[in-house]
């Protein structure tokens, strides 16, 4: 019964990575059969491309900002939120709403709205703060701290979606002895929810480390491959895509698939290996011999 | 899941725990992360209420007077409800692909012991971890050369095997679930294999099942890079082209281009707010395994 969902699996999945490893050592326009091998000169001339490596650069800002900035909002939120009080279902989906939008949606939405004659300028200069606006897509400056702030308007609550549904994973009864020996609100947290939290927040900083070593949709749409290399926000994937399909040269696409996918895998193993190891729920290493 | 219990044990908790400050506070905090959360959804959907000249007057107002045109406009234009067709299409048949073929494949892996059922759980989970990103530039390849360029399968199959991974990570644990001793008392019964499969697991694992539909359908309406490789005629467009196309088209018609983008999102939002529990539910189980 396995059988169709393998076969899909493989001949969608599986096989279009090992393709990629295999066009990657040719030149190869995409059309006909690829015959003009030149071993491993595309991975050269990625690894001493400045674009790839200024994109690479950018990917690794990324995942580290994704982590210092919305670790800590979505824990505040999750321990602010973790409560008894009206609303909190309604407060609960609100905050989920902007990961359930579409990225083309978002995207379109906040180029508008960032413009330099966009809604934010126009409400920072009603409220007299005109001297605050900024060419928040295009300054060179900015534009990656932008990128920043829509991502983790984006993806901040599926955050504060885990950590809640943690927090409700650690026995009352530790609180109860806590508080009865005089802890405060902090402590608790500090020496109880947050230590106890650690396997959900180690599975969201893995999940968000993947996520941001591979990001495009979010900058294709707002900045386009061009614009993103000025602006200084494009991603390994933005220029996978730019040199690869959108230049006509398969074979290099395909190279940089691999050098991402490569990069990709081995945080992941690492990550596994050495972060995931105390918890139960590696995926890659110990969830299939479970 | 871990929704049932949820409630009932913060309610207990929080009775328990004397808080140190007010909740006025957190009801601020929680207004003010709301105000920023819905902030951008407003701009876009009382945007398309306005006219250009309200816009470029004042980008940041409130619509004065509303206008409906916009929507109006986008509501009668066959290429709109062309592309709300096409990712309806494509939503539906990547979630029943997804959904029809990882139960199977859950069923095997969750129910019966064979050799390398580790190893076939461990290719699904790491599935999970590579997005479609990565295979892109090949997975092109692939359906250009099964002639499915512009075509609407040519975006389905390639959607049902990279919402296998999540589909099956959930679905095995509600299926392992099931006891043991139903399966005894159902074959005891008479009731083979495949008629226990029909008439016992598939009605028990109903809310996993709808778990991963609407996770697989909001993950296929939304999609973008897949469509972006494959589909090249505005015929074939789903929604997310279809709002890129005709924000580059519009670029002038900033009222109308946020018309067209409110009106896109909307069944993501509704299926979404129907199943939010369900959703969560699912995600968090999924995530602690």
């Amino acid at each position: 019964m396995a059988g169709p969902a393998v076969l899909v699996f493989l001949g969608f999945v599986i096989v279009p990575v090992i393709m990629a490893a295999y066009y990657g050592f040719f030149r190869w326009s995409g059309f006909g059969p690829a015959t003009d091998f030149v071993g491993l000169l595309n991975y050269v001339t990625i690894f001493n491309d400045p674009n790839f490596q200024q994109a690479l650069g950018h990917n690794l800002f990324i995942v580290v900002m994704s982590l210092v900035i919305q670790g800590p909002i979505a824990l505040l939120l999750a321990l602010l939120l973790n409560r008894r009080m009206r609303g909190q279902s309604v407060i609960r989906v609100l905050i989920f709403v902007p990961y359930v939008i579409a990225e083309v949606v978002v995207g379109t939405g906040f180029s508008l709205m960032l413009a330099t004659n966009g809604a934010l300028n126009g409400v920072l200069e009603n409220a007299g703060l005109g001297w605050l606006a900024q060419d928040w897509l295009a300054d060179p400056d900015i534009a990656i701290w932008t990128l920043m702030g829509i991502l983790t308007w984006k993806y901040v609550g599926f955050a504060v979606i885990l950590f809640l549904a943690g927090l409700q994973g650690i026995p009352e009864e530790l609180y109860e002895a806590a508080s009865i020996d005089g802890a405060s609100f902090w402590q608790i947290q500090r020496r109880i929810t947050i230590p106890l939290l650690g396997p959900t927040i180690r599975i969201w900083a893995f999940l968000s480390i993947i996520g941001a070593l591979q990001l495009f949709d979010l900058v294709y749409i707002i900045w386009g491959q061009y614009v993103s290399s000025v602006a200084g926000t494009n991603t390994m994937a933005i220029y996978m895509v730019a040199t690869g399909r959108n230049a006509g040269n398969f074979g290099y696409g395909n190279a940089v698939a691999v050098v991402i996918f490569l990069i990709s895998m081995v945080v992941a193993l690492l990550y596994q290996r050495f972060v995931l190891r105390r918890d139960t729920a590696g995926a890659i290493t110990e969830r299939g011999a479970k | 899941m871990t929704l049932t219990t949820r409630n009932g044990s913060t309610r207990r908790r929080s009775d328990s725990r004397r808080l140190p400050w007010g909740s006025p506070i957190v009801y601020f905090v929680a207004l003010v992360v709301i105000a920023l959360m819905l902030g951008p959804v407003a701009y876009i959907i009382l945007g398309g209420f306005r006219t250009n000249s309200q816009i470029t007057v004042e980008p940041g107002g409130l619509p004065d007077p509303w206008v409906i045109q916009n929507y109006l406009d986008v509501l009668v234009s066959p290429i709109f409800w062309g592309e709300v067709w096409n990712s309806t299409v494509v939503g539906v048949a990547t979630t029943a692909g997804a959904v029809a073929l990882g139960l199977m494949a859950s069923y095997v892996l969750a129910r019966y012991s064979f050799r390398g059922r580790g190893l076939l759980y461990a290719l699904f989970a790491a599935g999970l971890m590579f997005p479609i990103t990565v295979a892109i530039t090949p997975l092109y390849i692939v359906v250009r050369n099964l002639g499915l360029m512009n075509t609407l399968p040519g975006v389905i199959l390639p959607q049902i095997a990279f919402a296998l991974p999540v589909t099956v990570i959930i679905l095995v644990p509600f299926l392992r679930a099931i006891p043991d001793e139903i399966q005894e008392a159902a074959s005891i019964d008479g009731c083979g294999r495949l008629s226990f499969f029909w008439r016992m697991v598939l009605p028990l694992s109903i809310p996993g099942v709808i778990t991963v539909s609407i996770l697989a359908f909001i993950g296929s309406w939304n999609a973008y890079l897949l469509p972006l490789f494959i589909l090249n005629n505005e015929a074939s467009f789903t929604l997310p082209l279809g709002v890129q196309a005709f924000s580059s088209q519009y670029s002038v018609d900033t009222a109308k281009v946020l018309a067209f983008t409110s009106l896109s999102m909307i069944p993501a939002l509704v299926f979404f707010s129907l199943f939010e529990r369900r959703i969560v539910g699912g995600l968090t189980g999924a995530v602690k395994g």
